[in-house]
């Protein structure tokens, strides 16, 4: 067994990166109010925006298939433009409209977009106020999602920053216990519950299910990210006196085993007992793996850019199924929260950050590869190219992490490609 | 400020984008920041189209604000231009960058680009999807088309336009091919489809037809009209329904001097017998409550009526730009006209009327499921499943087919759940099953308690409203009532309970208050 401590092979800053500005074909942070609203299950996020916004919850996101969502948009039209002051009375009356329509909703994210921002609409005051006039059986909180800040899954980093904000941190002599940062699945969360309780390390998890049930944070807690987009969240949570646990993310066998490490490290786990907990999950995801291995090796993968898990998707691609990575692009490099995934790939990987979309899709089209990993914008175009994809999006709304979930991930790669062999039409 | 959960059109962007999707040898650089390229997979996701739109955005974000955004623009038109050269290039700007003020059109027609250069006012913040795309569609048929009358080519059969399909339109696809057919057994033949398909080059040649077909008058009836009046072409109505496919035959042949006679009564449209058939005769008077794009609803209150004996109890449109026709078409039904893109004024007005069938839109559909009416979708907004992949018009002879299927599709159901429900005691059929055709997640149609629990002991949040008690006997009976009039049956006997003061409702109640509201 390898010692539990993630491999540092090359400085990360080494790895040269291509920086590119043009179109970015990239979802803004709105998208990522699609799984905010169903991990908080007492939350509605009120999108004060336009009728984009509106439009690109509904069509670009949800597909229209909860006919009843915890989000909404309140639309911006030619009379709110003309006067601030009226602006915050239209809030008001949209928000107690809300109210009326959905008692059941404890805390109300109200979402900042990009027209919001550029007239200026302070919706941390509109926030304050409300909070003042439902409180306290509704509390208010007001984060950015615009495309001007946000791209992606930035969304749910300004989200659960906001969520810590104002948050007092606790006294250094409360209890130390991990922080699990970052939203996952409900069966991941039960999942790494159960691995957590039988290393013995008290645990709790960000966000939580009901927004009001927030842990106490302080400098007796040690967290560990469970996604690489939450750089706010890291500093909201550096500022409260916790404390990161550098650790590559939960991926693919290798990525858990690291994650999990880390913490077992950081609460005095003995080694034994690591491996007793973890070596059968670990074993087992790695014979599931195996199978899966044999479609994906050797086979030459490019990753557009899109929700920031590209780095330790290509890392869990290259050194578990053996892929060859071409190009990984990142909207944006992280690479302080990032750097013991970077230490993990190859010195002769192509990182990208930004895009230019079309130059971007020049090199794809050169480089011929055998799957690419793209947003819905661009997907059906390619595979009418010849060139099989991956939709990215999946990679965000599909149980994925741990050890459990590890073959289900790498079964999202082998899937276009096995399609495409056994099509006959 | 307007609510919204779910709106029934996109943004002006997004209608400008279906035509400039839709034509050939167009591109439109649109500014825009980062994030409203999700746009794109309206049509590559939900159409399945096969190439990307001829888009692109200039995606700026919070630090080009700061510095210029104008100058971004111009590289982008640039940039675009080398890379796709277009015949035509749009230029517009989202809502964002509207409030940015930097004049897309002013900027791009500075660059002296060899092609014509259309600059949209899109107005985001006023305007919906629906009028940019007429919007757009009007700007590039006057930059395109001379407004000189051409003299018309001599032709052995006459020609005319259809005017008005874009991408991602409801069924555009098929309407254009029923109608094409249509005309051809008309002795007529197509000269432009525009926008779907149509080069800028093509529009020039607009002026040479003989009339033209206002497919979708929300988007082409500002061009039909300018058309109309520059080179006196009269205007067609699209032909819906059996009645309005004969009424456009007879058209078409008054204009061209030719004979409809023939190709009405050859047609292979069945929904005039499977109508008469006495199968249908369930149907009569049928309530029926109807919302979409003004063109759709106004010819579906019609077809429901006079094709189907539906009763029409309510017609309404999120088309504002054509909420007189609507009115005056409601009032020929003797029903208020329902003028909103509210769907949450939709949903109470549905509620409040409790139909028997709704006939709407992907929204309506929604709301029907919710309220476990049966729902069939009519028009716009667009979802995958609006593009089946078999032949599915809506308009035209065969069109008037797939409507009968349609509609009729969600009762026929109906009526089978309702046999289904007879053998509710079988472990099978389950009355909290819910109806099968509104899929798994469907609310039970009428929710029961008083099965489980005895009348003496009512539930608490009954006990404190006014809602009358219902009799153990009379709630068995109200359950043999099919579950798609059985809120209605509830409501009425509940209200006639109050009125009258019959409390608890026994089942003489339910049978007075059933005789009460039949007269």
């Amino acid at each position: 067994m390898p010692d539990h401590v993630a491999p540092a092979r090359t400085i990360p800053d080494a790895l040269p990166v291509l920086r590119e500005r043009g179109q970015h074909e990239v979802f803004c942070g709105l998208t990522g109010i699609m799984w905010l609203h169903r991990k908080i299950q007492d939350a509605f996020f009120l999108v004060i925006g336009s009728r984009t916004c509106a439009h690109l919850l509904q069509s670009a996101a949800g597909v229209m298939i909860f006919a009843e969502p915890r989000f909404a948009t309140a639309i911006l039209e030619e009379g709110d433009l003309a006067g601030l002051a009226d602006a915050h009375d239209e809030i008001d009356r949209v928000v107690t409209r809300l109210l009326a329509r959905r008692p059941e909703i404890r805390t109300l994210f109200l979402v900042g977009s990009c027209p919001s921002e550029v007239i200026k609409l302070d919706l941390s005051r509109a926030a304050e106020r409300l909070s003042k006039s439902h409180g306290p059986a509704v509390r208010f909180v007001s984060y950015s999602g615009s495309g001007l800040e946000t791209t992606f899954t930035q969304g749910e980093d300004a989200c659960l920053a906001s969520l810590l904000r104002g948050v007092s941190p606790a006294p250094s002599t409360a209890p130390t216990s991990l922080l699990v940062v970052g939203t996952l699945a409900d069966p991941v969360e039960d999942g790494f519950r159960r691995t957590f309780d039988a290393l013995g390390i008290p645990v709790h998890f960000f966000p939580p299910r009901r927004a009001w049930d927030l842990p106490e944070v302080g400098p007796g807690t040690a967290y560990l990210l469970a996604q690489p987009y939450l750089a706010e969240t890291g500093s909201a949570l550096d500022r409260l006196g916790a404390r990161r646990l550098p650790a590559p993310f939960p991926f693919g066998a290798e990525g858990t085993r690291g994650w999990l490490a880390a913490a077992a490290q950081a609460f005095g786990v003995s080694a034994a007992r690591f491996e007793e907990v973890v070596g059968p999950a670990e074993r087992r995801a790695q014979a599931a793996l195996a199978k899966i291995r044999e479609g994906l090796a050797g086979k030459r993968v490019f990753l557009f850019p899109d929700s920031q898990l590209e780095i330790p998707l290509a890392r869990f691609l290259h050194r578990e199924l053996g892929m060859e990575l071409l190009e990984v692009g990142t909207p944006y490099l992280q690479r302080e929260h990032l750097a013991a995934e970077l230490a993990m790939l190859p010195s002769s990987v192509v990182l990208s950050e930004g895009q230019d979309v079309e130059r971007q899709l020049d090199r794809c089209r050169a480089a011929r590869p055998d799957l690419v990993v793209c947003g819905l914008g661009l997907a059906n175009p390619l595979e009418v190219e010849g060139i099989t994809t991956k939709w990215s999006i999946e990679l965000v709304f599909t149980p994925v992490h741990g050890f459990e979930h590890a073959a289900d991930l790498a079964n999202l790669f082998s899937r276009p490609l096995l399609r495409r062999a056994r099509l006959k039409v | 400020m307007q609510l919204a959960v779910w709106t029934y059109e996109g943004p002006p962007h997004v209608g400008a984008m279906r035509v400039a999707t839709g034509m050939k040898g167009v591109h439109f650089l649109l500014h825009a920041p980062q994030g409203d390229t999700y746009a794109d997979l309206l049509f590559t996701m939900i159409e399945r189209r096969r190439e990307r739109p001829p888009v692109t955005y200039t995606t700026f974000a919070a630090r080009d604000l700061g510095s210029d955004t104008a100058e971004l623009f111009k590289t982008a038109a640039r940039e675009a231009y080398e890379r796709f050269r277009p015949e035509l290039l749009l230029v517009g700007a989202s809502c964002t960058a509207e409030l940015i003020q930097d004049d897309p059109g002013g900027i791009a027609s500075a660059l002296g680009l060899p092609i014509p250069v259309v600059s949209l006012e899109l107005s985001a913040y006023q305007r919906k999807e629906n009028w940019g795309a007429a919007h757009t569609f009007y700007k590039i048929v006057r930059a395109c088309c001379p407004a000189t009358a051409q003299p018309r080519t001599e032709r052995s059969r006459p020609r005319c336009n259809l005017l008005g399909p874009t991408a991602l339109g409801f069924r555009h696809r098929d309407d254009v091919a029923e109608v094409t057919r249509l005309l051809d057994r008309l002795g007529v033949d197509v000269a432009v489809v525009a926008p779907l398909g149509a080069s800028p080059r093509d529009l020039a040649r607009l002026g040479d037809a003989d009339f033209n077909v206002v497919m979708y008058p929300e988007i082409a009836d500002s061009v039909a009209r300018w058309l109309g009046k520059t080179f006196a072409q009269p205007m067609l109505a699209a032909p819906l329904g059996v009645n309005g496919t004969r009424t456009f035959c007879r058209e078409v042949a008054a204009l061209t001097g030719g004979d409809a006679t023939a190709v009405i009564d050859e047609s292979t449209c069945r929904l005039p017998w499977y109508s008469r058939s006495i199968d249908s005769t369930y149907l009569t008077r049928k309530q029926v409550f109807v919302f979409g794009d003004a063109s759709h609803a106004i010819a579906a209150a019609r077809i429901a009526t006079e094709e189907l004996g539906f009763e029409v109890i309510g017609l309404g449109t999120y088309s504002r730009e054509f909420a007189r026709e609507v009115r005056e078409a409601a009032a020929s039904y003797g029903v208020e006209a329902l003028i909103t893109d509210d769907h949450l004024a939709v949903e109470e007005h549905i509620a409040a009327l409790h139909p028997e069938l709704v006939l709407g839109t992907q929204m309506e559909r929604h709301i029907a499921k919710r309220l476990g009416l049966p729902c069939a979708v009519i028009s716009a907004p667009v979802h995958v499943q609006d593009y089946p992949a078999r032949y599915s018009p809506q308009m035209g002879f065969e069109g008037a087919n797939v409507l009968f299927d349609t509609w009729v599709h969600p009762l026929m159901m109906g009526l089978e759940e309702h046999l289904l429900a007879m053998f509710r005691d079988d472990f099978e059929f389950a009355d909290d099953r819910g109806p099968s055709h509104l899929g798994a997640s469907a609310p039970v149609a009428a929710p029961t308690p008083v099965a489980a629990a005895p009348v003496a002991a009512p539930a608490p949040a009954a006990a404190a409203s006014d809602e009358p008690r219902w009799t153990e006997e009379a709630e068995r009976e109200l359950k043999k009532i099919p579950f798609f009039v059985r809120g209605k049956a509830r409501r009425n006997t509940e209200r006639f309970a109050r009125e009258f003061g019959r409390t608890p409702i026994t089942l003489e109640t339910l049978y007075d208050a059933k005789a009460h509201f039949q007269a």
